[in-house]
């Protein structure tokens, strides 16, 4: 059954006002244009989570959509600040808004236990570091079986909804990644909901020959929306390279709050949808195209 | 407070110093984990002259990453192309570090204190900041896992602090047998390189000494910019020069636009 809506469809009926929603991506296949459509349709009261929250989610706390946020690290990969965020933590201006913090491995194993049906996760973090004392959800535990082993426990995170961008992915949602993995797996798995958003749809068959690169399963996906570059300025391994220009710029853009509105305004509400974003990037598509370097072969069998 | 700085010396640039003293430190390391930043340039000058063998590490979720270009994010999709082995995250820090496959692993942070605690979290109070930092990332668990922790970084009062406003990730306690007791895979920083001198940490206190200072900088400068009375070797002495080889490896190969080094 095709599962193919529009972006503007996928998320009217799948993100929810006071929904828990991550948008994954470890840098890379960032979904940029969900978080864009969920800003564009007035969403509010959420929660979102991410492991780092990027620019995306400085730009969807700036418009704000959400009163909480879940992550484990907070900036702007190899630039410095998300200020929208931060002026709402530092400054409550113009609101308050709620933190919740990890470490990376703490946020993985969240999405991991969530994902597998448990009730926490042990890993052998946050030993004398002061973030349990401001996050009362680590824990300490003793090991069952060797009561002097200590680890800390991390409850399970069950995303409203996940949105995970891949390279590609069939009608029916199943989604094949190349690159950095990030923990999109987990965090679809874990997700009540799950939007996949491509750069390409392609044939069962091209799936089928390659079982060993599909991430997520059509079977835990809702809805699947083609978007070609939706990933921009976060990037798409093999399809565009990821634009630092524009992390850059938005260190200026973000500390200013009205440049920040002004920003929204132009690039979100004053579009209709991504492809008008394309339309309008223009020729800066040519600059971030990446040469060609393939992968070899295998040779999976035929066994008929 | 003073903060009295040392004209530059001729020749090299303040970061150029730091780069080549921190690859130093890594001759015969095999395993690394590595940042964004000095440290990715300081791991890929040490693979090319200290650390033959290096096999470099990326949280993001990459073995054995062979850089082209130099990376502005920590998920560059350079340091994919042409790498040993993408992993999930999971399997990176649970597989690799948590398991203690990691040698050695680059941190750094807003506020250090003497026996190499970090402070990547907040400035003022947890509850309503004065400046609010990124956070631990990965940093929390690599303190405790990789076999042993340099830091680079800036040197200043306000940053060489006698109190962090918030340990986020561990160092050394100050009592070498709770220390040794933790049972923790890696032995915490043992050295720290920063834009005026190199430390490591005494064996018996765990406390950050002054092991050599860089060329035309004096114990004043390094007192004047630090926020406690620092400890200093008995046998201090000078840290050598970048070489040339050094830096014609940074200029031409590994930051040639002097994005990081300049």
């Amino acid at each position: 059954m095709s599962k193919l809506a529009t972006m503007r469809d996928a998320v009217a009926e799948l993100v929810r006002d006071g929904d828990t929603v991550a948008i994954e991506g470890f840098t890379h296949l960032i979904c940029f244009a969900a978080g864009h459509e969920i800003i564009r349709q007035r969403r509010r009261d959420l929660t979102l989570a991410r492991m780092t929250p990027d620019v995306i989610y400085d730009q969807m706390v700036g418009a704000g959509v959400a009163r909480k946020l879940i992550f484990s690290w907070l900036g702007n990969p190899g630039v410095g600040s998300l200020h929208a965020v931060r002026r709402r933590i530092e400054h409550a201006d113009p609101e308050p808004l709620e933190i919740e913090e990890y470490s990376h491995f703490g946020m993985v194993c969240r999405y991991v236990a969530g994902a597998s049906n448990l009730p926490f996760f042990p890993i052998r973090s946050y030993f004398e570091s002061d973030i349990p004392s401001v996050n009362p959800n680590i824990k300490p535990m003793r090991s069952p079986y060797e009561g002097d082993d200590e680890v800390y426990v991390v409850p399970p995170l069950r995303p409203d909804v996940t949105i995970v961008h891949a390279q590609r992915a069939t009608a029916q949602g199943d989604a094949q990644i190349w690159g950095l993995l990030g923990c999109q797996k987990e965090a679809a798995f874990a997700a009540e909901r799950v939007i996949v958003v491509c750069e390409e749809i392609v044939d069962e068959d091209v799936v089928r020959r390659d079982p060993n690169r599909t991430a997520i399963p059509g079977v835990v996906v809702d809805a699947v929306v083609e978007e070609p570059f939706a990933c921009h300025p976060s990037y798409a391994q093999g399809y565009y390279d990821r634009d630092n220009a524009f992390y850059l710029d938005w260190e200026r853009i973000s500390k200013d709050p009205d440049a920040c509105a002004g920003w929204i305004d132009e690039w979100v509400y004053g579009l209709e949808n991504h492809t008008e974003y394309v339309e309008r990037m223009g020729e800066r598509w040519e600059a971030l195209r990446p040469g060609e370097r393939l992968s070899g072969q295998v040779n999976y069998g035929d066994y008929s | 407070m003073s903060s009295a700085r040392p004209a530059p010396e001729p020749g090299y640039t303040k970061n150029e110093m730091m780069i080549a003293a921190s690859a130093r430190t890594l001759a015969g390391e095999r395993i690394c984990f590595v940042g964004v930043g000095l440290p990715n340039i300081v791991c890929n000058l040490a693979q090319r002259t200290s650390a033959p063998g290096l096999q470099l590490v990326y949280e993001a979720g990459v073995f054995g990453a062979r850089p082209a270009r130099l990376p502005l994010s920590i998920g560059d999709p350079t340091l994919v192309s042409g790498s040993t082995a993408v992993t999930s995250m999971f399997e990176l820090f649970a597989f690799y570090l948590q398991a203690g496959l990691i040698d050695a692993a680059f941190l750094g942070g807003a506020q250090i204190d003497r026996f190499g605690n970090l402070n990547t979290t907040v400035i003022g109070s947890y509850a309503s900041p004065k400046v609010r930092l990124p956070g631990s990332g990965g940093a929390c668990e690599i303190a405790i896992h990789a076999r042993r922790i340099l830091v680079i970084m800036r040197q200043a009062a306000r940053s060489f602090v006698e109190r962090l406003d918030f340990r986020t990730s561990p160092g050394h306690s100050g009592d070498l047998a709770h220390d040794r007791s933790r049972g923790w895979s890696g032995s915490g920083p043992t050295s720290v390189v920063t834009d005026l001198g190199t430390y490591g940490f005494d064996e018996e206190t765990g406390e950050m000494t002054l092991l050599t200072l860089h060329p035309g900088v004096s114990i004043d400068d390094v007192r004047s910019n630090t926020g406690w009375d620092p400890k200093v070797s008995g046998e201090l002495g000078e840290t050598p020069r970048p070489s040339d080889e050094e830096l014609r490896i940074i200029r031409t190969e590994l930051d040639p636009e002097g994005v990081a080094t300049s």
